[in-house]
């Protein structure tokens, strides 16, 4: 017998703080697969956000930098300007890319600045305990609105898939979702690609992971999946919006 | 060997910076520095460097997070509104103990301000704008060749201790055209920098850079290393000017193009029978408060005169001690003292003409 | 022939992997909890496992490891 399936090399193999069912853990491993697979661990550069993940430099055994909420675009890019043949990443929630780190994320997709970001959407802010997200659906109940979002007082969530791809140099935006076996598969297959184009020099490439926030949602781990299927999958869709056939 | 030129202050920070190794630049556009951006927009590239101009003043001090953080010479420039912007990241760059040099040419405030030339960012640089327990080295040029010089010097500074330096003109300078001498050869230290994140090449573990320790015990001791290396830096690198103090009655205590105007101020005292002396600090941290315990005996007073409502005098207060008064001459808005109104000051706190 | 191996320590309980299964034999061992405190997965009819992988791939904590 052999083994087909263990813990990628580029993840570090100590526990993972992360909450009981909470999808970060599985995005975590895809991308230490795709780093495995690529053969780039020795030269990967991550960069860390402010949230629930501020210290996933603990998680993958590449060199890893932490930022400052919503500049993880920004440092990337010092990164990458120094080693343009290097890889570089950033891995942020929907507090840190879509609220205070917008002009960043517009930036570096409209610069078409060769770094992939992995953006992790679950709606919700976690770290800091469960306040409405850029992302929050309408009628949502957060901690700050905990009578539901509502369009009068806070406005529409933001499609960041759908905004980012307006950009020349945005050249391959997904959104996948990690709720079932087939989703995660695709995820894997986007994120794969997106590392695939930044090594290929075509351009900026970014993949919103629709994921759980069971703690904050309020839901076990598996009625959160169902939660994301039956609420964000209508909103937020699933699918290419940039850069389909690009060759990688 | 040497090469003499007549060149903008701007515009020499931005060569003295090519000079010392540095090879990047991200910035944004903001008078009265501007010229600096323009200047490494044509120069970087020629040098093989890289410039950008970034979205923002808070995007730029994270860009030159990011590429300190590879082992790189950065650096950014802005001014008082821009520099307000970044002190975020400047705490950043500190706990991560990444070298980097910023430059200010300070503008007056508060808010939008002006773009005349003041010297009213004195505590934000020196007591800290961002938060947490943190110093960056700052410099305080008077003239262009001290533009050149001490940018130079500030890259060596900043690797040789891990820290940020900040090159603190004013509008005057950055603006004024001066004769520069520029060595053929700098003096770069370049330090081994076994912390950066280059990328593991598999051969080691992974370096991380990060400014967070959640574990009160470990984020003290963190804390305690800086402040060694703060200690260390004071007393390794104060540097200071003392002209014409031997025998004050009483001496100026001013910097940048302040000092320029206090000199002059000095030559018109002596012909007056007043002998005034200036303690010119170059330095602003670590300021050089042990010099004034040479002079301190010897004087009626000190006079700290500042393009400010007086930012700098209370570091001056804290080195005297209650000894000896030190009174105060500011001017703001971007108005700019003569020499006749300062005179006029020491005259004041002298008493009359002296002998 | 197939097998799944639990790291019982790193297992937090949250049940995923028990809805992926095809052959639905991932089950909660409701007999004991591990140092966390938490109930942790497991199979317990080997036999019938196929080595699809589901399972360890939806576990977020690298729980499981699937030899064929």
């Amino acid at each position: 017998m052999k083994k087909v399936f263990q813990k990628p090399h580029a993840l570090v193999d100590i526990p993972q703080h992360y909450c009981p069912g909470c999808t970060h853990g599985i995005v975590h491993r895809l991308i230490a697969e795709v780093i495995d697979e690529l053969g780039i661990e020795g030269s990967t550069i991550g960069v860390s956000p402010v949230g629930c993940t501020y210290n996933n430099y603990e998680y993958f055994n590449c060199d890893m930098v932490q930022a400052a909420h919503g500049r993880a675009p920004a440092v990337a890019t010092g990164v990458k300007r120094v080693f343009p043949d290097k890889t570089v990443f950033t891995y942020q929630g929907d507090g840190d890319l879509a609220a205070i780190g917008t002009a960043e994320i517009v930036h570096v997709a409209a610069r078409g600045e060769k770094i992939t970001t992995i953006f992790v959407n679950n709606a919700i802010y976690g770290m800091t305990s469960g306040q409405m997200a850029p992302t929050t659906l309408l009628g949502q109940v957060t901690t700050t609105s905990p009578f539901g979002r509502n369009v009068a007082q806070h406005g529409n969530p933001i499609k960041v898939c759908e905004l980012l791809a307006t950009l020349d140099g945005a050249v391959y935006v997904e959104r996948v979702a990690v709720n079932n076996i087939k989703n995660i598969i695709s995820t894997k297959k986007a994120i794969k690609k997106a590392f695939q184009v930044q090594l290929a020099g075509l351009g900026f490439s970014i993949v919103e992971v629709l994921s759980t926030c069971p703690t904050n949602w309020g839901l076990d781990a598996i009625a959160s999946l169902k939660w994301l299927e039956e609420n964000m999958m209508p909103k937020y869709q699933l699918g290419n919006y940039k850069g389909k056939d690009l060759e990688v | 060997m040497s090469k003499k030129v007549l060149m903008k202050g701007n515009e020499v920070i931005a060569e003295a910076a090519i000079r010392a190794g540095c090879r990047y630049y991200f910035g944004y556009p903001i008078t009265p520095q501007t010229e600096i951006a323009h200047y490494m927009a044509k120069r970087m590239p020629e040098s093989g460097g890289v410039f950008l101009q970034a979205e923002s003043e808070i995007a730029a001090i994270n860009m030159v997070y990011g590429a300190a953080s590879t082992g790189a010479r950065v650096m950014t420039s802005s001014s008082s509104p821009g520099i307000s912007l970044k002190q975020e990241g400047f705490s950043y760059l500190a706990g991560a103990e990444l070298p980097c040099v910023v430059v200010n040419i300070v503008r007056c405030g508060p808010g939008l301000g002006g773009i005349l030339p003041a010297q009213s960012d004195y505590f934000q640089t020196v007591k800290g704008g961002g938060h947490g327990d943190y110093k960056m080295v700052a410099f305080a040029p008077e003239s262009v060749q001290e533009l050149y010089e001490l940018t130079v010097e500030a890259f060596n500074v900043a690797d040789r201790y891990r820290i940020t330096v900040m090159v603190q003109g004013d509008g005057i300078l950055g603006q004024m055209m001066e004769a520069v001498e520029f060595q053929d050869q700098e003096k770069i230290e370049l330090p081994e920098k076994p912390w950066a994140t280059t990328g593991t090449e598999m051969k080691r573990p992974h370096n991380v850079i990060t400014s967070i320790y959640i574990d009160p015990e470990v984020l003290e001791q963190h804390n305690l290393k800086l402040q060694a290396k703060y200690r260390l830096i004071e007393d390794c690198e104060v540097k200071v000017e003392e002209f014409n103090c031997e025998g004050a009655e009483l001496i100026l205590v001013a910097y940048g193009s302040v000092a320029r105007i206090a000199k002059s101020v000095i030559k018109l005292a002596e012909k007056e029978g007043i002998k005034v002396g200036l303690i010119r600090p170059i330095t602003l941290w670590p300021y050089p408060s042990k010099v004034f315990d040479k002079y301190v005996d010897q004087v009626h007073s000190f006079l700290t005169v500042e393009l400010s409502a007086g930012q700098m005098v209370e570091d001056v207060r804290l080195a005297v001690n209650g000894r000896k008064p030190v009174h105060f001459y500011g001017r703001m808005g971007g108005m700019v003292p003569t020499n006749q109104e300062i005179i006029a000051k020491i005259k004041e706190i002298l008493g009359g003409v002296a002998k | 022939m197939a097998l799944v191996t639990f790291d019982k320590e790193r297992c937090k309980g949250c049940e995923l992997c028990t809805t992926v299964c095809p052959k639905k034999i991932v089950i909660m061992n409701e007999e004991e909890i591990n140092k966390k405190g938490f109930y942790t997965a497991g199979v317990k009819e080997m036999s019938l496992c196929i080595g699809c992988g589901f399972c360890a791939m939806i576990c977020p904590d690298c729980v499981i490891e699937v030899e064929k």
